[in-house]
């Protein structure tokens, strides 16, 4: 737990306008509000496309973020994984109640650091890519433009499986844009997120045929939080694009009922 | 929600199990009491549910946020106030306010935040509003025995027995009033700053304001540009900080300094050279030169006063020495005329329902207590929030309960290693949190710098370690 934080008094996060997409229930039953952080060159609308409705649907007010730079959030020139998170712990403490957080890909990280920043009441980190070595060898062709500032190369066939209509994945992929090169570059250098605040606790949520995170890397992330990941053979990266995207939220809000 | 069943209420206290003086006591077992709602008290409340324990809180007024809730009549505000932190230091650590926010927020602000607090951690379901603690005494096995009353006195009394008390009551309630002579015969209106609410009291009257202190700036500002006159009494020089310095607020550059782990002296030198030049020689305006080295004590933070001193819209004047029937004496012997004055003096601090033994008070009102927060010998009692930091107060009651909450469970957890932690606490009984030399007065002596304090309490906090002991 860190308690002195004199970097982050000295040198606040300058405030940026943020995009929140949202769908509530039409009656309060008061169940907790879920906010779902989109990935690097994800925006709030991959969130607004199924989920939101369907989450909402089931009782939960359902919100999405777009991190700064991304989707309709302000755009910056510079921003680092500090203030992603700070997007997501500004975000989250802005709800009425005391939230959940989905993070999905390297918003899976950006919700981590954020988890230490703001006690959530359950995290669920999808897919999520945690960065480090493993990331960069395993999607060389993803990664290595990154590493020299270009932006992460997310083609369609990374992201989904092969079930979405291969031009529905393109339209998809083509309204995809990048995070900053600073925060690529801390993503691949992977410093460990510090512990979650309020030790809410956390589902890790991904699929072994995702190629972009390995099913060890998913396992990984899943056991540092005391768990097993819960598994959706045969999805893509981009779960909640996918086909069948309708499977992975229906068991995480099954998850989030019965941890009630 | 408010007492409305009779005794024996089966929501709060069930069936009598114990008696004192034979008064029913009702068993709220593992639950600990808050006393007051105001920042410190819900943040108290936050942190221990966060760690699993139930919470019973009573607050005498009929909302949340404490002094911010300029609803209350004991409320110290008044309309213009705004912080004197900056928002990264007034925060508590894991509930940013708004980005949309200023660097220093208006007091309107500060209440929405502490009211959306309360909201976001469901907390007003566990407060007992319009209700006050007329008494707190130990009861056996460590616990405690809370009487209460609703405020005001009507109806009766009723006592429950709690784990653990957390002493959230605030200390800029109860103004704190100099006896001067002649004072009772004056016929010039005289009040205490915590009457002062609004510019239009002051509206075209000669305004006499009596204290440096943050609140007799403000008001000695507000005189200059509502009153016809204004004198500002102050006994000493200190130091006035503008809001901004070096393009940023005041605060941040002081923890920039920190960041580069300068040493005090140099922090001291940088902000010295800085404060002359801008703000200058202030004895120029009349003003005593300061009788101690900047961060010595908690700074004015105020970019104003110096402007309206330059203005000549306020008149800087030294203590007062007597009053007649209708004009001021000071010291020195010049007379002045005002038709209003307004003793911006301060606060005492009060604990009126406990046996001051507990907290060690001494004849001067002092507690004497570990961190300014937890007694000696009372492993399930604390005090929130009596802290005078160089920063914003509420990351620091923040800290102080995270702290009360592991220690608390540690004594579950680990009751040999509870004790160990105890007495090392103890043994700081002496220690002040400040590497600079306190001011001895009424008023310095719970000043904290916010890293000296914060490194102790995080010594603490990896002592006790229980990382995982939420929820
Ligand atoms: C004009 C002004 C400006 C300030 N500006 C700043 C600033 O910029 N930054 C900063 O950090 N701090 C500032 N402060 C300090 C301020 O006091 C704290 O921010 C904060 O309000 C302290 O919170 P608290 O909960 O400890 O006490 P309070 O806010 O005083 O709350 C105590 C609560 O306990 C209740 N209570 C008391 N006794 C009893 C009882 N016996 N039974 C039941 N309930 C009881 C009271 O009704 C009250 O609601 C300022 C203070 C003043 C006066
Ligand atoms: N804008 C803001 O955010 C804001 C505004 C107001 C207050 N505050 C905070 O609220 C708290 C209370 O502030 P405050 O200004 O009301 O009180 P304070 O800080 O206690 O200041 C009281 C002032 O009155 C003087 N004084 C006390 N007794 C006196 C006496 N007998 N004769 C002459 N002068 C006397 C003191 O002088 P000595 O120095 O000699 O003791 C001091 O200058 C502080 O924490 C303050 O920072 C914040």
């Amino acid at each position: 737990m860190k308690v002195i934080r004199t970097r982050e008094w000295a040198f606040p996060v300058p405030p940026a306008r943020r995009e929140l997409r949202r769908a509530t229930p039409e009656v309060d039953e008061g169940k907790p509000p879920l906010l779902f952080v989109p990935g690097f060159g994800h925006g709030a609308w991959v969130f607004a496309e199924h989920w939101l409705e369907h989450t909402a649907d089931r009782g939960f007010p359902a919100y999405a973020v777009s991190l700064r730079g991304h989707g309709e959030s302000a755009k910056v020139r510079k921003a680092d994984l500090r203030a992603y998170a700070h997007d997501v712990a500004q975000a989250a403490a802005g709800l009425p109640r005391r939230a959940v957080i989905v993070g999905h890909g390297a918003g899976a990280l950006v919700t981590a650091h954020a988890l230490a920043r703001y006690p959530a009441r359950a995290a669920v980190l999808l897919s999520p890519v945690f960065g480090g070595l493993g990331t960069a060898l395993r999607n060389p062709m993803v990664s290595l433009p990154a590493a020299f500032g270009g932006g992460l190369r997310l083609p369609a066939g990374q992201l989904f499986s092969r079930e979405l209509p291969a031009s529905a994945g393109r339209a998809y992929a083509a309204r995809l844009g990048r995070a900053t090169s600073r925060a690529q570059w801390q993503l691949l250098a992977g410093r460990k997120p510090e512990r979650p605040v309020g030790d809410p606790p956390v589902l890790v949520v991904g699929s072994p045929d995702d190629r972009i995170v390995s099913d060890s890397a998913l396992r990984r992330v899943a056991r540092h939080y005391g768990g097993a990941p819960l598994l959706f053979p045969g999805m893509g990266h981009d779960l909640m694009l996918d086909t069948r995207w309708r499977e992975p939220i229906d068991a995480i809000l099954d998850w989030l009922e019965k941890s009630n | 929600m408010s007492y409305s069943t009779g005794y024996g209420d089966p929501e709060l206290g069930g069936p009598a199990t114990a008696w004192r003086d034979g008064w029913p006591v009702y068993d709220r077992s593992g639950t600990v009491c808050v006393i007051g709602a105001g920042p410190s008290g819900l943040t108290a409340m936050k942190n221990l549910k966060e760690h699993g324990f139930g919470v019973d809180c009573y607050e005498r007024e009929t909302s949340v946020g404490g002094a911010w809730n300029w609803r209350h009549n004991r409320s110290p505000v008044y309309a213009s106030t705004h912080l004197i932190s900056s928002k990264p230091f007034t925060q508590f650590p894991d509930f940013p306010m708004p980005d949309s926010w200023p660097d220093y927020p208006k007091h309107t602000q500060v209440l929405e935040y502490l009211e959306h607090y309360a909201d976001h951690f469901d907390l007003k379901k566990s407060i007992w509003f319009g209700t006050e603690v007329v008494k707190v005494e130990p009861a056996e096995g460590d616990r405690w025995d809370v009487t209460t009353r609703s405020t005001g006195g009507f109806g009766g009394e009723r006592i429950h027995r709690y784990a653990a008390v957390v002493i959230a009551n605030g200390h800029n309630w109860s103004p704190k009033r100099p006896a001067y002579e002649g004072l009772d015969d004056t016929k010039i209106e005289v009040i205490h700053s915590a009457q002062y609410k609004d510019a239009a009291q002051l509206r075209g009257r000669k305004v006499l304001v009596v204290g440096a202190g943050n609140t007799g700036c403000d008001i000695a500002v507000e005189a200059a540009q509502q009153a016809s006159r204004c004198w500002h009494s102050s006994r000493r020089g200190y130091w006035y900080t503008p809001k901004f310095t070096l393009g940023r607020p005041t605060d941040q550059v002081n923890d920039l300094m920190l960041w580069l782990r300068l040493p005090l002296k140099a922090r001291q030198f940088i902000a010295h050279r800085t404060l002359k030049s801008t703000v200058g020689d202030l004895t120029r305006f009349g003003l005593p030169k300061p009788d101690h080295k900047i961060y010595e004590t908690h700074t004015i933070v105020n970019s104003q006063l110096i402007y309206h001193l330059g203005h000549g819209t306020i008149t800087p004047v030294p203590d007062i020495a007597r009053f007649h029937r209708s004009d001021v004496e000071l010291k020195g012997g010049e007379l002045i005329e005002p038709d209003l004055v307004v003793l911006a003096t301060g606060y005492e601090t009060k604990f009126d329902f406990l046996d001051p033994a507990l907290l060690g008070i001494d004849a001067t009102g002092r507690p004497k207590l570990a961190l300014h927060a937890f007694p000696r010998r009372q492993p399930t009692l604390a005090v929130a929030g009596l802290l005078q930091p160089d920063s914003g107060l509420l990351p620091l009651v923040h800290w102080q309960m995270v702290l009360f909450a592991r220690m608390l469970r540690l004594r579950e957890a680990s009751p040999a290693k509870a004790v160990a932690v105890q007495r090392k606490l103890e043994a700081g009984l002496e220690q002040r949190w400040t590497s600079a030399k306190v001011k001895d007065s009424t008023r310095h002596w719970f000043e904290i710098s916010h890293t000296t304090y914060l490194k102790a309490v995080q010594r603490l906090l990896d002592e006790v370690g229980l990382e995982g002991a939420a929820r």
